[in-house]
């Protein structure tokens, strides 16, 4: 009866179930549902260093936001140990281009040639974790918000800036997936 | 300490935010929300590169349906909060602040500079978070090195168009 709770979930259940977390936290505590400002926060309370960005009560501000990405956690903790993640099926065509690429191992939520310790290592694995992760962390500081605070609360509530900030997402995406990733992945 | 007000956290990396500090009896409910939202990262798999790479390849259709029938919830969810006049259970009435559009400029660079990271690393902030649920642990590096990037637009914040 709860199997279908340890498989992948179809596209029609998943995406209602995350659009429903903005209501959740309005009708909680009228917040707007948004992770990249943790980041902020977590500045604010480890190196604020005096700069005006980051000088505000991040407890006041931000303590339900990081408490809820603890949660965020701990919800992957429970999902990979309640039925685990076995491969991710992936289109045919996908598969055969990442192959070309050079990514041959299909197993994890995240291929082993890049996202592991050793990887860290190598240029491809210190460009899409060290690299990767900074420019997620720049850009959403930058354009103030992310997939959930632009894409999905900002669109469901028609605000222009998020309809820009989704455009840059994905010509910043399809740049790197196109004219990055072959040179990183496959080149070195 | 007085009450906070929205203008308080203007022009830093709070603005937006509620004025209200959460009280502490709340906070399990958002630690619960945070487990759901986890959980559904996984199931819906929307936290693997693999899926990030089929999205940006167009080669299906699952990431759009995903976001798209998000963004209709949520857009019918606040039509009939805001028609209804709902308050929060904090006691507040339920209001988004808008972003300031401004010049636009920090919308479309700092959305391509994060579309950029999005790719290579596969994951958006959330989905960051629930991978080291998951057990990728080598993406404590990709936080820690997130934390730096949003530090260094803090600091180069003055000089940046907006």
């Amino acid at each position: 009866m709860t199997s279908w709770l340890a498989k992948e979930w179809p596209w029609y259940v998943a995406g209602p179930l995350i659009g429903l977390f903005v209501p959740a936290l309005l009708l909680l505590g009228n917040k707007v549902f948004g992770i990249s400002g943790s980041l902020s926060h977590l500045c604010a309370a480890i190196a604020p260093a005096k700069l005006e960005y980051f000088r505000y009560d991040w407890r006041r501000a931000g303590l339900w936001n990081l408490v809820f990405l603890a949660g965020v956690c701990g919800g992957g903790y429970l999902a990979a140990h309640f039925g685990g993640v076995q491969g991710i099926a992936i289109s045919a065509e996908t598969r055969s281009a990442l192959a070309r690429l050079g990514i041959h191992d299909f197993s994890g939520v995240a291929p082993h040639e890049l996202f592991t310790w050793h990887a860290l290592l190598t240029v491809r694995g210190f460009v899409s974790i060290v690299v990767g992760g900074f420019l997620v962390g720049f850009g959403t500081a930058y354009a103030a918000g992310c997939t959930s605070g632009h894409a999905i609360s900002g669109l469901a509530n028609f605000q222009l800036p998020s309809l820009i900030a989704v455009l840059g997402f994905f010509a910043g995406g399809l740049a790197a997936t196109y004219f990055i990733l072959p040179f990183v992945i496959g080149g070195l | 300490m007085t009450q906070a007000t929205l203008a308080q956290f203007k022009g830093c990396g709070a603005e937006g935010e509620g004025s209200r500090e959460v009280r502490p009896i709340f906070l399990p409910i958002y630690f619960a929300l945070g487990i759901a939202f986890g959980f559904v990262l996984t199931r819906s798999e929307v936290l693997s590169w693999f899926r990030i790479q089929e999205m940006f390849r167009f080669q299906s259709f699952r990431m759009y349906g995903i976001i798209g029938s998000a963004v209709v919830t949520a857009a019918i969810s606040l039509a009939f909060i805001k028609r209804l006049g709902l308050k929060s259970a904090s006691g507040e009435v339920i209001a988004i602040a808008p972003k300031p559009l401004g010049s636009g400029i920090q919308y479309a660079a700092g959305g391509t500079i994060f579309g950029l990271g999005w790719a290579l690393t596969g994951a958006c902030p959330g989905p960051l978070f629930a991978l080291i649920g998951n057990g990728i642990s080598v993406m404590l590096v990709a936080v820690v090195s997130a934390l730096a990037g949003t530090w260094l637009y803090g600091w180069l914040r003055p000089r940046l168009p907006h």
